[in-house]
């Protein structure tokens, strides 16, 4: 019987040696991205570990590096979010609902999509203008929580959207095709069979937005929330001040210590995102089997 | 019997495809009348256009006239909710909803503006006596009903459409995802439903026909070929192509 | 037609109306859309500011001179406005951001794709997810704190703003862009092009580079494009790290401003309302959103053009 020819064994290993050399190029590439986050967490634990305190949380920001604290900062963010959260869910949602149950495939609906999308890559700080022109100064709401709430949820809005829409898109059809079989109408097809699935999508798509929010600082830079507040917001129209602008007030003076601090308001806000984003895949896991 | 539901002359056309080609037919009050033919013929067609289903498909035109109970379904005056309460329709891939036993039969109720929880308890029992499925869940009304089996869900689909009372229910290859056991089950659960409801129940199955039905209609290419009572079309059919479908030489 | 018929005595005669007409289903439809033109307003909004502004601007500063001019100095006298050198900051920063990320980014996409086995990928996806999610301010910090001073021992005589600090740390976080949506576009590629490929005892190297990555070129290529606006349109890690001096350069040992780093810095200041230096706002403004909007329109076009359908 004739041996097997097996071709030109040394091409083939010229092959199998590039390919396990480029194997370990591309390994390599993709541990640089590991090395730098590794990188990242180790400086800014070291920088700001040490400043780590309650004081931080009970102390306003102030010019001695040893007084100051996250108080106004820690507040503001939050405020922000709680506002931001109804006002983006219910504007989102309604317009994801809209695009997807309402509205066909027309030019007019697939250029607003287009529209959406392109919203979704214009540069944040474009947005802080538009805020600025608009809600400062144009309604003259001034530099004002309230300017800050409207401007963030403008940002988030396509993002938003684009979630909701995938969210409601993963309804199964058959699903409403039952609801219309019984002799409901649109607005109750949508409302009881399909958007109680689609809620568990929408709800981490809405956090995971959120959590972007809270980390944005060029368009409250823009709006004008305050780089030294020592004092809370009492009202939607009072001045007020976010962790992320904080951060970078001290990040941006000379003096170490403040840069310490600014590291330990790094860990923070860090830490914040960290439970916002558990808890979106907590909810996202949680309800999955339901659909 | 009378017949409750008559067509006259109904084309439809998806954008230019003529599905339904001048269709002439009467379907009895109270019987199961049976639409048989080989797939892509139009008997699914037909049956979504007796609850306006296929409103929801844009390219959709029709021409020609459905009267149910007298009244035209297709004029400006129905309310396509109140047709579709009066007119059910059961799948043919169960899809009940992921919500518990007990909330899926009461959607329809609820959708109608019942909320009275003694009159809901009482249209849920009944409803799922009916599809002869409430001794195998009547202590599990709370848990999802995607927790049942393919038979067992498919009949949940059938109490919930049993549930707004209709006069007519519509069935859509209502068996063709089960298996026999199922089948079987649902067959006999329909021959008890007829005493009570108008049942058209499209199939894929001609012996399926033959067992269940009392007026069987053949479609072949959108054009009913024949219509008629159900012994009579399968023992001495009128038509050939009739008899080359029944006899298996195509389809 | 009639539109009812004398029905037999026996069979019940059905009308089918509603019993009450529900308002919500009239009013939520139009509540939902206004929802929807929300986004439509808000685009218009935005290229109205930009444009009023600019228009009143531009009476000032004739167009040409500002898109030509290699001077960028709106405060201090003498006052000059031309945009050159903010450009020239913003494309230096994002041209070192984009040599860095591509092949990277690429490199980590084909490595996920046909090289690395399930519990690898479980480490690795997660780890570009978070990078992805870090806060810009946080890598601005980063980009100072570390990463200026490691490269100052690399280049002893860069100042502690520079852009190449800054060009890098924008690419680390422009990286997962590029790998997540190269990655996508190359999962899509179905196996049995692959398959076929190694059946033919292709290596893995030889299936990415020949089979998978022209099949995915158009979502390859296109999330470069989305890369670079994203690294054009970047704030904050220049504002902190790059520094504020405005200068034509392609030094990245030197200190430069974006058009980005700029605005911050104008509306940190008090800028009254009606004033040239307030107009700089909206003019930079403008001309940063016009390349960006290019930009997101291009990678779109990408997508779609050279898609290859299976």
């Amino acid at each position: 019987m004739e041996q097997l020819n097996l071709g030109d064994s040394k091409g083939i290993n010229r092959r199998r040696r590039s390919d396990q050399t480029l194997h370990m190029i591309f390994l390599a590439c993709t541990s640089i991205g590991i090395l730098v986050l590794m990188a990242l967490i180790v400086t800014i634990v070291m920088d700001g570990v040490h400043r780590l305190s309650p004081e931080l949380f009970t102390n306003f920001p102030s010019r001695i590096a040893d007084k100051a604290g996250l108080k106004s900062p820690i507040v503001g963010t939050i405020y922000l979010l709680l506002l931001m959260a109804p006002l983006s869910f219910v504007l989102g949602v309604g317009a994801a609902i809209f695009l997807e149950e309402y509205a066909g495939r027309s030019r007019w609906v697939r250029l607003i999509q287009l529209n959406i999308s392109t919203l979704a890559g214009v540069p944040s700080i474009i947005y802080g203008i538009l805020g600025l022109a608009i809600f400062v100064r144009g309604m003259n709401l001034g530099r004002s929580l309230l300017s800050g709430v409207l401007t963030m949820t403008l940002l988030v809005l396509p993002i938003i959207i684009v979630a909701a829409q995938e969210a409601l898109r993963a309804v199964p059809k058959n699903r409403r095709d039952a609801s219309y079989a019984l002799g409901a109408t649109k607005w109750q097809t949508v409302s009881s069979a399909v958007l109680p699935s689609a809620i568990p999508g929408i709800m981490t798509g809405v956090i995971l937005a959120l959590s972007r929010a809270i980390g944005e600082t060029a368009p409250l830079i823009m709006i004008g929330a305050l780089t030294y507040v020592a004092f809370l917001p009492e009202n939607l129209l009072d001045s007020f001040t976010v962790m992320p602008i904080q951060i970078f007030n001290w990040v941006s003076r000379p003096s170490e210590a403040f840069h310490e601090l600014a590291a330990s308001g790094i860990i923070l806000l860090l830490i914040m995102l960290f439970i916002m984003n558990i808890a979106a895949v907590w909810i996202r896991n949680k309800y999955s089997k339901n659909i | 019997m009378e017949s409750i539901i008559q067509i006259k002359k109904l084309n439809l056309y998806y954008d230019t495809y003529h599905a339904l080609k001048n269709v002439d037919l009467d379907i009895p009050e109270k019987t199961v009348t049976a639409f048989i033919g080989p797939s892509g013929c139009g008997k699914s067609t037909l049956l979504r256009t007796l609850n306006r289903m296929n409103d929801m498909i844009p390219s959709t035109r029709i021409e020609g006239s459905v009267q149910i109970g007298g009244t035209e379904i297709y004029s400006e005056e129905v309310h396509v909710e109140a047709l579709r309460k009066q007119v059910g329709m059961v799948f043919q891939q169960p899809n009940p909803f992921p919500k518990s036993i007990y909330d899926n039969i009461a959607y329809g109720p609820r959708l109608h503006g019942i909320r009275n929880k003694a009159e809901l308890d009482q249209i849920v029992e009944q409803s799922l006596k009916q599809a002869v499925l409430w001794d195998e869940v009547k202590d599990y009304l709370k848990r999802s009903a995607l927790s049942l089996s393919g038979g067992q869900q498919q009949r949940l689909c059938i109490a919930r459409a049993l549930a707004v009372q209709p006069d007519i229910l519509l069935m859509d290859e209502a068996t063709s995802a089960l298996d026999p056991i199922s089948t079987l089950k649902i067959e006999e659960l329909v021959q008890e439903l007829k005493s009570k409801y108008t049942i058209v129940m499209v199939t894929h199955n001609m012996h399926q026909a033959a067992r269940v039905s009392g007026q069987t209609v053949f479609f072949l290419n959108g054009e009913v070929v024949e219509s008629a009572n159900t012994d009579t079309l399968f023992s001495t059919p009128s038509d050939a192509r009739t008899e080359d479908y029944i006899s298996g030489r195509f389809g | 037609m009639n539109k009812t018929s004398p029905v037999a005595a026996n069979t019940k005669s059905m009308t089918f109306r509603r019993s009450k007409t529900r308002i919500s289903d009239k009013i939520i439809p139009i509540l939902l859309g206004l929802c929807a033109m929300l986004s439509v307003f808000t685009t218009i909004g935005i290229v109205y500011t930009l444009l009023q502004e600019s228009v009143i601007f531009f009476k000032e500063v004739p167009v040409w001179s500002f898109l030509t001019g290699t001077t960028w100095s709106p405060i201090l006298p003498p006052k000059e406005f031309g945009v050159l050198p903010l450009l020239g900051g913003t494309l230096l920063i994002t041209g070192i951001a984009i040599i860095f990320a591509v092949p990277i980014g690429l490199a980590c996409a084909i490595y996920l794709n046909e090289y690395a086995p399930a519990r690898v990928r479980g480490v690795v996806k997660p780890v570009l997810e978070v990078l992805a999610g870090v806060p810009t301010i946080v890598y601005g910090y980063f980009a100072l704190e570390t990463v200026t001073p490691f490269l100052q021992k690399i280049f002893p005589d860069m100042g502690i703003f520079n852009a190449l600090s800054a060009g890098l740390v924008v690419g680390i976080m422009v990286l997962p862009m590029i790998s997540s949506l190269s990655e996508d576009a190359m999962r899509a590629v179905p196996k049995s092009l692959r398959h076929g490929a190694y059946a033919l005892g292709a290596t893995r190297f030889e299936v990415a580079l020949k089979i998978v990555l022209p099949a995915a070129l158009s979502g390859v290529v296109s999330s470069f494009v989305l890369a670079f606006s994203r690294a054009i349109g970047e704030t904050m890690i220049v504002t902190v790290a790059a520094g504020a001096t405005p200068q034509l350069t392609l030094n990245p040992l030197e200190s430069i401003q974006t058009m980005t780093s700029y605005i911050v810095q104008v509306s940190m200041g008090d800028v009254p309302r009606g004033t040239i230096e307030y107009g700089t706002i909206f003019a930079v403004g403008l001309t940063l959103f016009v390349i960006t909007f290019l930009l997101n329109i291009l990678a779109q076009w990408v997508a779609r053009r050279f898609r290859e359908e299976y």
